[in-house]
């Protein structure tokens, strides 16, 4: 049996029938495939090796979101060999982290990005007049953990180290919490940014030190993923080759160290959406950027198959003319196209300062193009996912039940957005057109 | 108003938002960013597009006189101008050759020749829908202080000449880099072969050929088929990321690699389906999707090996055309079966068709081995093969 891979790919009854003669000729005790919704939690795997030693993950898919489809439709992911004597260098996760990534980048789902440091949720919890405080934080995040209906559509929560170990006001830990639902949760791992010297105010991440240790700490804390943003801007000579390349390093650096403690690392290199330039020009620059992170992680002997992406998308200056959402589809698809290996199995795009439906409408638009996308294109938002949610919760117990429903709209909007299947129907609440930008963002 | 960029056709650039070339802003005595545009895009995607279209490949014609004279030797013909003319009418005149052959690669002598009846040679491949291509490489020479290791020369004055090429009918190039393993490879090697490709793919564009990309890691050496791999994702490496400096179109090119194997003096031998799933790997972890078409080289492989690994290939889609550029695994048994005499014309014909069918249904994944006959398991690997 060749090595088939059908990753992203939505299979009707049709294909029922060969995910069904798969599963007969293992001897692992599968449960029925009935017409309800079910979720294999990535942590208790059910996987099996064959006789050609592929390795498969069943998913289903929320029938909610397959509008009139009335078969079931499974999403199949069937790995390549792990067996083989593939890659002369293989790390201990080599498997895991390969699953977990694949795992991510299901489409219909995405990642809710809450790992605001502290002093950044400070100026969220300030912007609604609420104190910075743990209890406070800690009730933010489970107000988003605890919406009834959301993680089945959230396939990873990026936290801050605070939260990672945190519990519920009930007393579960947050972790255990995701983790029953499926979720992997994920880790922020860099310590910030600080400036080249000699150059125009770029900067470098850093967080290299003792990652290892720490990366080891997070997973046996239970993360599974990492994130690491590197920042770069766009002016009249940046971003210069020593801000790419310095920060394209970093980037491999902290990857190749994830995958050796478990964590699969998304590689974030965000170019700032500030200023005045075409779209043309961030294309350019994005095509540059990403083209030099590649290089640096195949440098480095990262996993690209256990690796994901998080790019901003590709769209006019700040401070220069709006242009469509397909218009904003077709550059970034096509700086991917050009860029991204189809190794890699998602790419979990960054809003931003998006108003949180611009961004949808975006991720969206450029999952209806039809062009070859080997990738999911999903979303990994944190103010597209959570501005209106905030606003509503206000910090008043109150306003639980609405802010969580806020937060589900999103949640349910982005999902279908990584299917091309939304609508534009979400229902407004407050806030949600909102432009979110804050010049020259600091995380 | 922006058209659509990206359509099944390609206009990818056609209506490029920014009028005409975008100009180089003057910041304070530094240049600010150039924003790619070339007068070729649009044709240049169209071409590529053409020579990776299903069920067809690359007929590589294009040995020098040199190689081409031992071809001649080897069935005890002279090397002579005409000789090697009436050999290369006799390929490009196979008729109904256009059903599998979308491109074929000829040395500058051919590129401005003509058949018997006086047609020109770029004439005949066009009215069998075929691309004429043409190499632009002058060959590999000694690289001082390597490991023994050459480096691919052809730069000086390439514009020039490959403007005459594109005037004479040519559409596409291609530029032939070598890198072997037993030498290490050394870095400088592989940084020269990387940096030359990615000029000349940049040089190509810009005058309306689409450069194929081609960074042969050779066969010879005795080490297993992981060592190939390790070399050869390091060889792509470098050679995407030169090539995305020198901002090459990369919806405009072709590559043209070596499929990843064991050494020809390795002791452990792979079989197609190992070879098609580490040299997918490779591909999968290298190729952006942009690139429309992968025409791998047979570098040595007999004519059946080449057409095997080909189909295991393409048992399922690829997010690029696989196909091949073959010269010895296509003309073999051309060669043995015309013998220089013009009675044997006909069936030497056949005997190409019969090839290039077969890898035409290698690249839809169809082909079916017990069609073949003897000749094709040929061996035609030469130790220290020089083009």
């Amino acid at each position: 049996m060749p090595c088939q891979h059908f990753r992203g790919e939505m299979l009707n009854a049709a294909s029922e029938e060969r995910a069904q003669s798969l599963m007969r000729l293992h001897p692992y005790p599968w449960p029925a495939f009935v017409n309800k919704l079910t979720l294999y939690s990535p942590l208790q795997p059910y996987h099996f090796l064959s006789s050609a030693h592929s390795v498969s993950w069943f998913y289903s898919v929320p029938c909610s979101l397959l509008c009139d489809l009335a078969e079931i439709s499974l999403f199949l992911v069937e790995l390549p060999s792990s067996s083989c004597k593939m890659s002369c260098f293989k790390g201990k996760y080599h498997d895991e982290l390969i699953a977990n990534a694949a795992y991510i980048a299901t489409p219909g789902k995405g990642i809710l990005a809450a790992d605001e440091s502290t002093g950044t949720i400070g100026k969220r919890l300030a912007s609604i007049n609420v104190e910075n405080v743990e209890s406070n934080r800690r009730a933010l995040r489970e107000l988003l953990f605890t919406t009834p209906g959301a993680l089945p559509l959230i396939s990873g929560v990026i936290l801050f180290e605070e939260t990672l170990f945190q519990k519920s006001s009930n007393g579960t830990l947050f972790v255990d919490m995701l983790k029953a639902a499926g979720v992997l949760p994920g880790i922020k791992v860099d310590k910030g940014t600080v400036d080249l010297p000699g150059t125009n105010s770029e900067t470098t991440t850093q967080g290299l030190d003792s990652l290892a240790q720490r990366c080891q700490q997070y997973y046996a804390a239970g993360a599974r993923f990492a994130k690491w943003r590197a920042v770069l801007k766009i002016g009249p000579n940046e971003p210069s080759e020593l801000a790419i390349h310095e920060n394209a390093h970093g980037l491999a650096r902290y990857a190749v160290i994830c995958q050796e403690n478990g964590l699969v690392p998304i590689v974030e290199p965000e170019i700032l959406v500030d200023g005045p330039h075409s779209i043309d020009t961030c294309a350019d620059v994005t095509e540059r950027v990403i083209a030099a992170c590649y290089k640096a992680l195949n440098d480095h002997h990262v996993l690209l198959e256990g690796t994901l992406l998080k790019p901003n998308m590709v769209t006019p200056g700040s401070d220069a003319p709006k242009v469509s959402p397909d218009v904003i589809a077709e550059y970034t698809v096509r700086a991917l196209r050009r860029t991204v290996p189809p190794a890699v199995p998602g790419i979990m795009f960054l809003s931003g300062g998006q108003s949180e439906e611009e961004a949808t409408l975006n991720l969206n638009a450029m999952n209806k193009l039809k062009v070859l996308k080997p990738w999911t294109l999903s979303f990994s938002f944190g103010r597209a996912l959570q501005a209106s949610t905030l606003k509503t919760w206000a910090g008043k117990a109150d306003n639980v039940a609405k802010a969580q429903a806020a937060f589900l709209s999103r949640c349910k909007a982005n999902s279908a957005a990584t299917l091309g299947a939304y609508k534009g129907d979400a229902p407004t609440v407050a806030g949600a057109s909102e432009s979110l930008h804050v010049k020259d963002y600091k995380y | 108003m922006v058209a659509t960029l990206l359509s099944n056709t390609p206009t990818l650039l056609g209506s490029r938002p920014v009028a005409g070339r975008a100009q180089p802003r003057q910041v304070a005595g530094r240049k600010a960013l150039v924003v790619r545009a070339g007068p070729y895009d649009e044709e240049l995607i169209q071409t590529a597009n053409k020579v990776a279209s299903k069920g067809h490949g690359i007929l590589a014609m294009d040995e020098s006189n040199a190689t081409c004279g031992k071809r001649l030797d080897s069935i005890g013909l002279e090397n002579t101008e005409q000789n090697r003319r009436t050999y290369r009418e006799l390929l490009v005149s196979a008729p109904g050759l256009g059903e599998f052959i979308s491109g074929a690669i000829l040395f500058e002598e051919t590129l401005f020749q003509s058949a018997e009846d006086g047609t020109k040679f770029v004439d005949v491949l066009n009215k069998q829908g075929i691309v004429p291509g043409i190499k632009v490489d002058k060959g590999l020479v000694p690289m001082p202080n390597s490991n023994g290791e050459s480096w691919c020369q052809g730069l000086d004055g390439l514009a020039q000449r490959t403007a005459e090429y594109y005037k004479a009918g040519a559409r596409f190039a291609k530029w032939r880099s070598v890198v072997s393993i037993p030498a290490g490879p050394s870095p400088m090697a592989l940084q020269d072969c990387a940096y030359g490709l990615a000029r000349y793919a940049a040089i190509s564009q810009a005058s309306g050929l689409v450069p194929i990309v081609e960074p042969e890691v050779l066969l010879d050496g005795e080490h297993d088929i992981d060592r190939t791999f390790e070399v050869a994702q390091e060889v792509w490496a470098q050679t995407f990321k030169y090539l995305a400096d020198q901002k090459v179109l990369f919806e405009g090119i072709l590559l043209k690699p070596s499929m990843v194997t064991p050494g020809a003096d390795c002791s452990k031998r792979e079989s197609p389906e190992v070879v098609a799933d580490y040299t997918l790997k490779l591909l999968k972890r290298r190729v952006p999707p942009a690139v429309p078409g992968i025409m791998f080289l047979s570098g040595g492989q007999s004519e059946l090996e080449a057409t095997l690994n080909l189909n295991a290939m393409n048992q399922s889609p690829n997010p690029w055309h696989v196909s091949f550029s073959y010269a010895r695994a296509l003309q073999n048994s051309v060669l043995k079966t015309w013998q220089g005499e013009k009675k044997n014309e006909k069936a030497a014909q056949e005997a190409l068709l019969k090839r290039a069918q077969a890898n035409s249904k290698a690249q839809m994944g169809q082909y079916d081995p017990s069609m073949e006959s003897e000749g094709a398991g040929e061996k035609l690997y030469e130790k220290g093969y020089k083009y």
